[in-house]
């Protein structure tokens, strides 16, 4: 009894000893949260201006007239601006408005595609931002989002309701199972000390065997007459997220779920006591302590709280798409959520903002196939703008910009 | 070796650290450099030692101009520095630390240990420092650790040298000691910039004395001018320097503690079966060097550090309170001024408003007042911060403005606004005036003193300043090694106190 006594306090000496020092995680996500407007534009202009280079450098038209190159320079030039009016254009007329389209209804379905996509890249990213300003660096949505995705799918092929109520109890059982997949990060690293880097990161892979077993086993969720392939049936009707537009575009009411979350995050993390003491974590561990509060319990209800924001993500994902469900579904949401909560700078505006873009990016990239640019540059430009905004000597290099500036 | 600073200005951004100083000083001579925290001291000092490049300005020696790249061609010009906190090598030895970074060499490469031995004692009998090149830095007391610090200076033959506030981490003995060194190795022609803002000090052992302010040399002081003279010229207004106080009206026993036992961040004993009992009305204080188990003992009264187990009892009112959290110490009976507020005190990222609602309780009386369904509500929030800014004399833009930006003074005010205005029976304060202006420093007293009087809190102090003890105490406890060597009335004469904190009972 004494002995498990004493491991108990051993435990919280360590837990607390790991919190005392902030680790390189922490200080890095302070630093790029402290990223001013000046220098997230300028990262993003920076971002998009070197993934122009890339393109250039390795289009096959313009690697074809470098042997002409002295004699006829002017070839290059030209073939060069083709690429970037092909592959930026393109990425346009795939995210905001298309010319070209058939009719008036394909003509605006790019704008369309970009919120229905940018939605659960932003409820997520609430999440993510969430746990940054408590000083955590969570990394697991996306085995939160797999999990509120096991607890969607469930609910919308193994359970029968009415039309309306089906949806609503498949998006709380997805919340829930993520807040509860959250919370034991948040457990682990309150007991133990266990630092939630490791914790989120096993406890994804975790996640994605757990789903995939339950996709694979026929009492479970395998689709009726299902093989080999983990898949489940398409969800029922009942409990499908309405369209917004009926059959003529894609886009659900998971934009709405998105804007209401940035509401939620705004009055929870600037206006609520709770916020409030959330970021007292986040900012002075030690204080917090001073101040009497519980900083290991708030570790536990931060994650469960950003975890729910993941949920509604999942929720999103599971109960839009028409086909059978696949683990695939999570579609990376879960990390470039991370990407989206930086760029945002942790705060609902901005979150919303990031994931419009990021959601753009998605939407437009198989136009910029189709204009012949491999659509990985962006994948490219999403990486630079955010190590140049997490690398603040970067762009005040390029810009020349003065100190005080680019803080 | 005669250095000379020449119109030194740097400038950080808008503030000017460094305005056209200018200061002289000859072979032999200690110079003391008198200012508040922020006048900018460290910051020429920095200048001189190659760590900042100033915007303006020279620097001569011997009246030919140098310029400094790095500390390293600042110690090759003869100018050494012996830093607030030292930096040795706890787990290397006296000559090992003194020969790092200039180690002489055998044939191969090797380090000749005996070669650094010896130079180390060489300077060491010289100067009557007494101290052994073989022994391990953590085995020595503080102020052997600071010799240490000034051979390895000499031993890279400093012609001036550096002192940056040095006796923060003496006791008076020490002190004592560490200026005889000062005067000693003045008169075999080294020159000493004494940086401190401890006026006692500078009256001392100063040959002269140059005040700064706001990054200007206001003027030069004699050494026999008065403290409050002194003082005076560094905040630029009349100081008074004595505390007024009501005649004690000691009430009954409020907090007491019994035999309590607390350990470090290391698990060494840091407080031993320590007993103290503190009274309504009264100032108790806590007198002694840093590191005695102050902080820890401060820890423990507030919960954030455990007793060890079955060790004692901490009683407030006859009741025993080692059970209840930080949280529910604050509610009963407590309030905390942590010696280390940035860390403790404050968040520097949130605002006056956000910090004068740090530990409030929003279920008791005073704190619902500022939550409304959840949420905070901002009109209080404000009225409230604007209060506490006019009662206190925060001097800041508003009520947004960060508590980051605000200078020591103003700081400390803030986490005195918030743990005054919270009811409270006893007041817990460690170290109230470090880094504070001397201006601030008088109206924190002030408050703590009408604490006393109007209120009759019982205020248990914890300073390392004994100045601020004999101003405000009724009580002196002097800690030593986790132990109260003794509690002694207010009268007692400095030296007996310093014996003391030295572990010499009286």
């Amino acid at each position: 009894m004494s002995e498990k006594k004493n491991l108990k306090d051993l435990a919280k000496s360590k837990a607390s000893s790991a919190q005392k020092s902030p680790d390189v995680a922490s200080t890095v996500i302070r630093d790029i949260m402290s990223a001013g407007f000046t220098r997230v534009m300028l990262s993003i202009v920076l971002g998009f201006a070197i993934g122009a280079i890339f393109m250039i450098l390795f289009n096959e038209d313009v690697v074809s007239t470098y042997e002409t190159f002295f004699s006829n320079p002017g070839e290059t030039f030209m073939a060069s601006l083709k690429v970037l009016a092909d592959g930026y254009g393109g990425l346009l007329k795939g995210s905001i408005f298309n010319p070209e389209g058939r009719d008036i209804v394909a003509m605006f379905r790019p704008i369309t595609e970009t919120f229905r996509l940018a939605a659960p890249l932003i409820m997520a990213g609430l999440g993510i931002a969430l746990t940054f300003r408590v000083g955590l660096f969570n990394i697991g949505a996306t085995g939160q989002i797999v999990m509120g995705l096991a607890g969607a799918t469930w609910i919308s092929t193994r359970v029968d309701l009415p039309y309306g109520v089906h949806m609503i109890v498949a998006v709380i059982v997805a919340v829930i199972c993520a807040a509860l997949w959250g919370a034991i990060v948040g457990l682990l690293k309150a007991r133990t000390g266990a630092h939630e880097v490791i914790v989120t990161i096993m406890l994804n892979y975790v996640a994605l065997n757990f789903f995939t077993w339950l996709l694979r086993t026929p009492e479970l969720l395998l689709e009726a007459n299902g093989g080999g392939t983990p898949k489940s049936d398409p969800a029922a009707e009942t409990a499908m997220l309405p369209t917004l537009f009926g059959d003529m575009y894609k886009i659900h009411i998971g934009i709405f779920f998105a804007i209401a979350a940035a509401f939620i995050y705004w009055l929870l993390m600037d206006r609520s006591a709770i916020g409030y003491r959330f970021k007292m974590v986040g900012h002075n561990m030690s204080a917090a302590r001073a101040a009497g509060i519980k900083v290991e319990r708030t570790f536990i209800w931060a994650m469960a709280i950003s975890a729910a924001f993941a949920g509604l993500a999942a929720a999103n994902q599971g109960l839009s798409e028409t086909g059978g469900i696949t683990t695939s579904i999570n579609a990376n949401i879960g990390f470039d959520a991370i990407t989206v909560a930086l760029l945002g700078g942790n705060s609902a505006k901005g979150i919303f903002a990031a994931g419009l873009l990021f959601g753009a990016f998605k939407a437009g990239s198989p136009a910029m196939q189709v204009a012949g640019v491999s659509p990985e540059i962006l994948g490219v430009v999403q990486a630079l703008i955010v190590l140049f905004i997490a690398a603040p000597p970067l762009i005040k290099a390029f810009f020349r910009l003065p100190e005080a500036e680019v803080k | 070796m005669k250095l000379e600073l020449r119109g030194i200005t740097k400038r950080f951004g808008d503030l000017v650290a460094n305005d056209d100083i200018n200061l002289v000083v000859e072979p032999g001579q200690i110079v003391s450099l008198l200012g508040e925290n922020g006048a900018g001291k460290s910051t020429l000092m920095n200048v001189l030692y190659g760590l900042y490049q100033s915007d303006g300005g020279q620097i001569l020696i011997d009246d030919q101009a140098v310029n400094f790249k790095g500390p390293g061609d600042a110690m090759n010009a003869g100018i050494g520095m012996v830093h607030q906190h030292f930096m040795l090598i706890p787990v290397f030895t006296v000559a090992e630390n003194v020969a790092l970074g200039n180690e002489p060499t055998k044939l191969g490469g090797l380090m000749d240990v005996a070669a650094a031995r010896e130079r180390v004692r060489e300077i060491s009998d010289r100067f009557g420092f007494n101290v052994d090149p073989d022994a391990l830095i953590q085995d020595l007391p503080v102020g052997v650790q600071q010799r240490v610090e000034i051979i390895k200076a000499l031993s890279r033959d400093a012609r001036v040298l550096v002192l940056d506030e040095p006796t923060a981490v003496l006791t008076p003995q020490e002190t004592d000691e560490l200026m005889a060194i000062m005067r000693q190795l003045a008169a075999n022609g080294t020159s000493i910039i004494f940086i401190t803002h401890k006026l006692r000090e500078v009256q001392a052992v100063a040959d002269r004395i140059v005040v700064i302010r706001l990054g200007k040399v206001v003027g030069e002081a004699k050494p026999t001018s008065t403290a409050s003279e002194l003082a005076s010229m560094m905040v630029g207004r009349e100081v008074h320097l004595n505390v007024e106080r009501a005649p004690l009206k000691k009430g009954e026993v409020v907090l007491s503690v019994d035999k309590i036992s607390v350990r470090d961040d290391r698990g060494q004993l840091a407080v031993n079966e320590l007993s103290l009992q503190l009274h309504a009305g009264e100032v108790l204080a806590i007198a002694g060097v840093q590191g005695n188990g102050q902080t820890e003992l401060a820890e423990a009264i507030v919960g954030l550090r455990k007793l060890e187990k079955g060790s004692g009892k901490i009683i407030y009112k006859g009741k025993s309170v080692e059970s209840l959290s930080v949280r529910e110490r604050l509610d009963a009976f407590l309030s905390y001024v942590p010696e280390d507020r940035k860390k403790d005190g404050l968040v520097s990222e949130f605002n006056i408003e956000e910090n004068l609602l740090l530990n409030q309780s929003f279920g008791d009386d005073r704190g619902a007042k500022f939550v409304r369904r959840g949420l905070l509500d901002q009109a209080v929030l404000k009225s409230e911060a604007e209060l506490a800014i006019a009662r206190f004399d925060i001097r800041t833009q508003g009520s947004k403005s960060l508590a980051g930006k605000l200078s020591g003074g103003n700081q400390q005010k803030v986490v005195l606004a918030r743990e005054m205005s919270r009811p409270h029976d006893v007041l817990l304060v460690a170290q109230p005036t470090r880094g504070v202006d001397v201006g601030s420093i008088e109206f924190i007293h002030d408050q703590i003193m009408k604490e006393r009087d109007e209120q009759s809190t019982a205020v248990l102090l914890i300073s390392t300043e004994l100045d601020e003890v004999l101003a405000l105490a009724d009580r002196i406890a002097v800690m030593y090694r986790g132990k109260i060597v003794g509690i002694v009335p207010a009268e007692t004469s400095r030296e007996t106190l310093g014996k003391m904190m030295a572990g010499i009972t009286a």
